[in-house]
């Protein structure tokens, strides 16, 4: 049986990358992501875990590395956080439309200038066009739980994409949780080995990368397409058998007391569970109020979010990131035209909060809900409003 | 003498045949692992270099490429050169991307996930991709000391994307970038060297080859497979479209660029330089850039400046090969 641990978050993804047998881990600090490559760091030097780990010189090198490493059929690990998930951006693409994969928790942190080390998702979303499958989480079991699932779903061979776990930086990354760290016999009987189908192997050459001119370009990127879009069965057969073998359940989607609500509120991450306790309160008011929480933000879970939806008047959606000079954050534009078209949709009102680390407390999102009843009558002359702003 | 038959190793005093071993012709394998048919231009000599390259290198290889005009010329699907694992991810990564198959093909054998083999990881980028976008990636894995080999097939300019120049352009040449005109004499930088900054890695192996010396090359990017750690060649590659050479003449040209001393060969063995040809007097290098477009503008003057730097430089290099 796993046991559980008072352990930091970032401490218990090397422990649970250990354990999947990684075979190269490539990464370069930043925070806040640096507890996570330094304790597998230890690890190896300890002899406990049996992994290459590269140094590298930048995030750059560390994302082409595991594009290397991926490709010779090893199993690839790293992690990073804002301004390196930056540097990384045109190797992301790389990864997914070579179907090499690489898995990587990001720490999510907010984008400089100003400089600023503290978590929003502004790196997250920057990324949100490169193919990665993407899995946003709430607490420290749901990134151990979703580090070991996103090997599993990446090496799965309908699949073979990259799978990017996000944790919100310090919030989630930095916080010491009551964790269940799986037994080792447990993650060998869900994780099998990585067998990528044509790795790069003198015995069998292959070619990797080609140039496609545009006869074929087209094609090939909606082959990338249609296989990002049906990973989903393999997420959601992933999930079902996690919980079979760890008694945990996940689904690309999360309802919290949202059932009879007739104003919803929706956020990613980690702020899901203040904003969990806010829920709590207002419902104590005797207010229908619910909560969607997001899990999977890539392949993008269309149905799940309209009947998640479909019966509420109001739907408050939270970013923690700009779209500058857009229609609000991201989160909140692409619910809102998955919603478009449907004869029963909620009126969407869109914040942004939470930037470069600030907190949004319980009361603060029982004062965010309150204002998006508000503006879901009066209107606002924003099409967005970022909230707590002192202007 | 006297002999009618004379076995030219055995006869020649060591010293004269040291002097000429880089001209003796010997057999070599005909199994091309680089494929015939691909899509480079005519007299192209970068191609001929990794021809070579791919002769010396054998079938036990894992090939990284950088972007540049020896990935679009090899690989347009559907079709590919490679009878070689090859792969081509991005322009300035490779030596990154090379590290990471080094280490994952390290961890597998390790653990007994694949076979235990000596199958040797090699990145290739053009100059752009060496010496300017790719440096730090370079340095990188030279510095952790995988073990790999990298060449630098230089032409001495951004050839793929139509010319520009790089660090790696010589003095004066013009390009599209660096043109000459009426208050320019074109590129006003000299050439980095590239060698000598990956010198400065402190590594086993360094070497500098040219496709107009084929065993030469060959001779020394084997050698460079063979080393135990990180090896560099950086091989200089003509490109008549971009030098604007006559097509016929890259190897006439290439063997200039060693004789005048603007390309010296030579090797850098743990620290140790040596030259691996004797040219007890270098011919002008006037005989080398006439021949080529992109240094018709020069003046008199600057020749005279490009001789003298050529002339302090050789020696500079053959001191430090003698000292
Ligand atoms: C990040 C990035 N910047 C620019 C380019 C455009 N680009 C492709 S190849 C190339 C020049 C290649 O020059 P070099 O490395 O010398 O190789 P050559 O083509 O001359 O053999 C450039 C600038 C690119 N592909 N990627
Ligand atoms: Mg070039």
């Amino acid at each position: 049986m796993a046991k559980r641990v008072g352990i930091e978050v970032s401490v218990a993804i090397g422990e649970v990358v250990t354990m999947t047998n990684t075979d190269v881990i490539a990464a370069y600090p930043i925070t806040p992501q640096t507890h996570i490559v330094e304790h597998p760091a230890k690890l190896a030097a300890d002899g406990e875990l049996d992994a290459e780990y590269i140094p590298v010189e930048s995030e750059h090198s560390a994302m082409s590395a595991c594009l290397g490493a991926a490709a010779a059929g090893a199993r690839t690990f790293t992690a990073t956080a804002g301004q390196g998930l930056e540097l990384m951006h045109e190797v992301l693409y790389i990864a997914s439309s070579m179907q090499l994969p690489v898995v990587m928790a990001v720490a999510n942190r907010a984008l400089s200038a100003p400089l600023s080390v503290w978590g929003d998702h502004s790196d997250a979303m920057a990324v949100r066009d490169t193919g990665w499958i993407q899995i946003f989480t709430e607490n420290g079991q749901e990134v151990v739980d979703n580090i070991l699932c996103a090997f599993r779903i990446a090496e799965d061979r309908g699949v073979l994409l990259p799978v990017m776990v996000n944790l919100d930086g310090f919030h989630l990354s930095h916080v010491i949780e009551p964790i269940l760290l799986p037994e080792q016999s447990e993650v060998d009987a869900f994780l099998p080995p990585n067998d990528y189908p044509l790795p790069l192997d003198p015995a069998k050459p292959v070619t990797m990368g080609d140039f496609g001119p545009p006869f074929i370009y087209t094609e090939v990127k909606w082959a990338q397409e249609v296989n990002l879009r049906k990973s989903m069965e393999t997420i959601l057969k992933c999930w079902g058998e996690f919980d079979r073998i760890f008694k945990r359940c996940y689904h690309p989607v999360e309802c919290y007391r949202s059932e009879d609500a007739e104003v919803l509120l929706l956020t990613m991450g980690s702020f899901s569970e203040t904003a969990m306790t806010a829920i709590d309160r207002m419902r104590g008011e005797g207010k229908n109020i619910g909560l969607i929480r997001l899990r999977l933000w890539r392949p993008f879970p269309f149905d799940e979010i309209r009947n998640a939806v479909k019966d509420a008047e109001v739907l408050i959606v939270l970013d923690r990131a700009l779209s500058f000079g857009g229609p609000g954050g991201p989160v909140s534009s692409e619910i809102r035209s998955a919603l478009y078209n449907e004869d029963r949709r909620p009126k969407i009102v869109s914040f942004v909060g939470g930037l470069g680390g600030r907190d949004i407390t319980v009361s603060g999102f029982q004062e965010m809900i309150n204002r998006g009843i508000e503006i879901s009558k009066t209107g606002s002359k924003h099409e967005f409003e970022i909230f707590g702003v002192r202007e | 003498m006297g002999k009618k038959f004379i076995d030219v190793g055995q006869e020649l005093p060591p010293k004269i045949r040291a002097r000429h071993a880089i001209h003796e012709v010997r057999p070599v394998t005909i199994k091309e692992n680089f494929a015939s048919g691909n899509r480079s231009c005519i007299g192209c000599a970068e191609v001929l270099a990794v021809r070579l390259t791919c002769k010396a290198l054998g079938d036990n290889v894992i090939i990284a490429m950088a972007t540049g005009c020896m990935e679009i010329v090899s690989s347009q699907l559907p079709y590919t050169s490679w009878e070689v694992p090859w792969i081509h991810t991005l322009f300035e990564n490779t030596a990154a991307v090379a590290s990471g198959i080094e280490a994952g093909l390290k961890a597998m054998m390790r653990k007994g996930r694949i076979p235990v083999q000596e199958t040797k990881v090699v990145a290739m980028a053009g100059d752009g991709g060496t010496a300017d976008i790719g440096l730090q990636a370079l340095s990188g894995a030279l510095e952790r000391g995988h073990n790999f080999l990298y060449i630098c097939f230089d032409n001495e300019a951004y050839m793929n994307t139509g010319i520009q120049r790089s660090s790696a352009t010589p003095y004066g040449a013009s390009t599209t970038t660096s043109p000459a005109g009426k208050v320019s004499i074109g590129q006003i930088t000299w050439k980095k060297d590239m060698p000598a900054i990956v010198a400065a890695h402190n590594i086993p192996y360094i070497a500098t080859a040219c496709p107009s010396y084929p065993f030469d090359l060959m001779d020394k990017v084997s050698k460079a497979a063979a080393v135990k750690g990180p090896a560099y060649v950086h091989i200089l590659s003509v490109c008549p479209v971009g030098w604007r050479s006559p097509s016929e003449l890259s190897v006439r040209i290439g063997r200039l660029a060693v004789e005048t001393g603007i390309f010296p060969l030579y090797e850098i063995e743990n620290g140790k330089y040596k030259m691996s040809l004797d040219l007890p007097k270098l011919k002008p290098v006037y005989d080398y850039m006439r021949l080529q477009g992109r240094f018709r503008h020069l003046s008199e003057d600057t020749i005279k400046q490009i001789q003298q730097r050529v002339a302090e430089e050789y020696q500079k290099l053959v001191a430090k090969a003698e000292g």
